[in-house]
Parts: C-alpha cells; sequence; structure tokens
C-alpha cells in the first residue's frame, strides 16, 4: 500500500535512486547516439546504437514500464539490431562511408539546424514540463501490475488497433520476402559436372599455390614468391588486395618482437643471394 | 530531478538522430538513426504514461515498436535489393528518379 501511498502524492521530484541511474545512464546513451553517428565503420554505428538502446530499456524499467522494458530489449537490440548487423555482412562496407561531402556546407548546415533544434524543443519542453507530477501507475494499474493492465487496454480499447498490427507484420514479412527473394530462370544453375569441368579442364586444373617456403606470413592475402623472388600470380587470392608481410596488420603489444624476421630469427627479410630477390 | 529531464534526453537523442540522417550517406546507418528517433519518441510517450498515470502511452509505445520492426523490415530489404542492383549502399547513387 506503500505504493499507493506514494501514487496519491503527485510530488514532483523523483526519488534518489532513480536520479542515479539517470544520471549515469543518461550519458551512456548520449554517448552511443554520437558514437553512432560520427562512427566511420556501419559496424561500429550499430553496436553503438545497441548500446543507446539498453540504456533506454533500463529507462523504461525505471519508469514502471518492465513489460516495455523486455520489449526493447528482446525486439530491439535482440532482433533488430542483429538483422542491421545481417544485412550489413550481406551488403558489406563499401564508399558510402568515405568523408568526401556532396553538397558543399550540408555538415556545417545540418549540426547548425540540430544545435538549434535541439535547443528550442529542449528549452520548450524543459520550460513547459517544469512541474510535471509523477502520477505514478499504481493506480492505474491496479492489483495486477503492469502487464495485465498493458493487456486488459491492448484487448480492449485498443483490440482494432492491435488486429491491424497483425496485417502489418504479415504484410512487412511477406513484401520482405518478395523484395530479398532472386528469382533464377529454371535450368540456368550450373550443375556439378559443369562446374567440375570448368575446374579441371583449363590450362591449370590444380588448386592455387600456396605461400611456398620463403613464406613470412600465413594470410591469404600474401602472395607466393617464385625462386628469383618475383611473386607468383596464380597465388594472388580473389577476392581481396595482394598484401606484402610488411604490409600487413600487425598485431600491437608486441613491439619487443620486433618484425616478423625478428621474431623468427632471421637476419634479412628477403631471401638472399636470389636475383632479384630485393626488388620487392 | 524531475522528469523533465527524460523528456529533454529524448528530445536531444531525437535531433542526434535527425542529423545523422541528414549527414550520414550509408543507407543502413540512416535507418539506424531513423530507428533511434523512433526509440526517442518512446521515451517520451512512457514518460508521459508516468506523468498522467495512464497506461495509453505505453501502448502507443508498443505500437511504435511495431511499426519500427515491419519497417526496419521492408526497408533493410529494399536496400538489399538496391544493392544487388547498383552495387551499393550508398544513398547518393540512387537517383535515378532524377533522370
Amino acid at each position: 500500500m506503500t505504493l499507493l501511498a506514494a501514487a496519491a502524492d503527485t510530488s514532483v521530484q523523483l526519488s534518489g535512486g532513480e536520479t542515479v541511474v539517470f544520471w549515469v545512464l543518461g550519458p551512456i546513451a548520449l554517448a552511443g547516439a554520437l558514437g553512432m553517428v560520427f562512427s566511420r565503420n556501419a559496424v561500429h554505428s550499430a553496436l553503438w546504437l545497441v548500446n543507446t538502446m539498453l540504456s533506454l530499456g533500463v529507462f523504461y524499467v525505471v519508469q514502471e514500464a518492465p513489460f516495455l522494458g523486455a520489449v526493447q530489449i528482446i525486439v530491439y537490440t535482440g532482433a533488430i539490431m542483429i538483422l542491421f548487423l545481417f544485412v550489413l555482412m550481406l551488403v558489406g562496407r563499401d564508399s558510402s562511408d568515405s568523408v568526401v561531402e556532396t553538397l558543399r556546407g550540408q555538415r556545417v548546415a545540418a549540426t547548425v539546424l540540430g544545435v538549434g533544434f535541439a535547443g528550442l524543443v529542449g528549452a520548450g519542453i524543459a520550460e513547459a514540463t517544469q512541474d510535471l507530477p509523477v502520477t505514478g501507475l499504481a493506480a492505474a494499474e491496479g492489483e495486477g501490475g503492469n502487464i495485465p493492465a498493458i493487456s486488459e487496454l491492448l484487448f480492449t480499447k485498443y483490440l482494432l488497433a492491435f488486429e491491424v498490427t497483425s496485417a502489418l507484420l504479415i504484410t512487412a514479412a511477406v513484401g520482405a520476402m518478395i523484395l530479398a527473394h532472386i528469382e533464377r530462370e529454371p535450368g540456368t544453375r550450373r550443375t556439378q559436372k559443369e562446374l567440375s569441368r570448368a575446374r579441371f579442364l583449363t590450362e591449370r586444373p590444380q588448386t592455387h599455390s600456396g605461400p611456398g617456403v620463403f613464406a613470412r606470413a600465413n594470410s591469404v592475402a600474401t602472395p607466393a614468391l617464385l625462386p628469383d623472388g618475383s611473386l607468383a600470380e596464380s597465388s594472388f587470392a580473389t577476392g581481396t588486395e595482394v598484401q606484402l608481410p610488411d604490409q600487413l596488420p600487425r598485431p600491437t603489444g608486441r613491439e619487443q618482437l620486433g618484425s616478423p624476421d625478428a621474431a623468427l630469427g632471421t637476419t634479412d627479410g628477403t631471401p638472399s643471394g636470389i636475383p632479384g630477390g630485393h626488388h620487392r | 530531478m524531475t522528469l523533465t529531464w527524460y523528456l529533454v534526453l529524448a528530445a536531444i537523442l531525437f535531433t542526434i538522430g535527425a542529423v545523422g540522417v541528414l549527414v550520414r550517406r550509408n543507407a543502413i546507418v540512416v535507418f539506424m538513426c531513423v530507428e533511434l528517433m523512433l526509440n526517442s519518441v518512446n521515451l517520451t510517450l512512457v514518460t508521459f504514461a508516468r506523468a498522467t498515470g495512464t497506461v495509453d502511452g505505453q501502448i502507443m509505445a508498443f505500437f511504435v515498436m511495431v511499426v519500427a520492426a515491419a519497417e526496419v523490415v521492408v526497408g533493410l530489404a529494399i536496400i538489399m535489393s538496391i544493392y544487388r542492383t547498383r552495387r551499393s549502399a550508398s544513398i547518393d547513387d540512387a537517383n535515378l528518379l532524377k533522370y
């Protein structure tokens, strides 16, 4: 009954614990949003957004909406963001993450607009809702708590909207299937026999050559070396650019080991005494 | 602390999302910014539900989530099919209607 008593008391101030939660998670949510806009990599953007959404989920739970908090975490961070990551992995990173402005001054204009909008709306809200009472939901929810109260409204007052929602979801599912489906002409798919012929009836019926004896890296991007020290073109991997061992990204924190050659105990990076061995 | 802070935070998050829609060029990131805007509106709805002492705001937030889920599914499918035909997820490249 203390809850009801607290609900009847329409004070403006929130409890101390909630204040702490807000001032810890509020900046985290803000940092997540800013990080999403500013990070170059779309995958990083998605992870920053997950940060914000989890904070918002906690806010819902704190604000007497435990059902929405759970739905937020399950649906948004669990389903929607995973869908985002799946599409990111399918589409891949491309030039759209570049920093070149296509419209001159667009970024500055957008920032000015954003700051102005945030100032206007924020100040307006702060002014208008200064003495917003914390009525609380204890009276509206009654004995059952949050979820029975929501379900009661959902299946009486908002029944039509709820039914329309099911139609919306089915339409969305069918639409996504139609848009993402690839229709192949029957018979255009290559059979195993044809694939085999394409693989073996060539000039070199063999696998790509491996890194070879002079390998200094086990990355597929590293080409093999011919005996004269030049790069073997037949070993170039498809789908990735050729990278020499010196250009490969190094694990950090291994400065004491120096270069791979130093770690291996050899004194010279290139095969010595071989003509052309130093031309890389 | 008062409920106002939640509303101010929601307003700032909404603005960041709007600026992101204007600034970013990757269609998927633009979609994420739209999601952020929807989320901030949800926070506002939940806060006002608490202030007025009714559950209706929470139900509206719930419907917003459902609509957001449907929108994301269809939007990402559209982005994928654009990517298949044009090999790009940049919103600057999808300009065929201009010509």
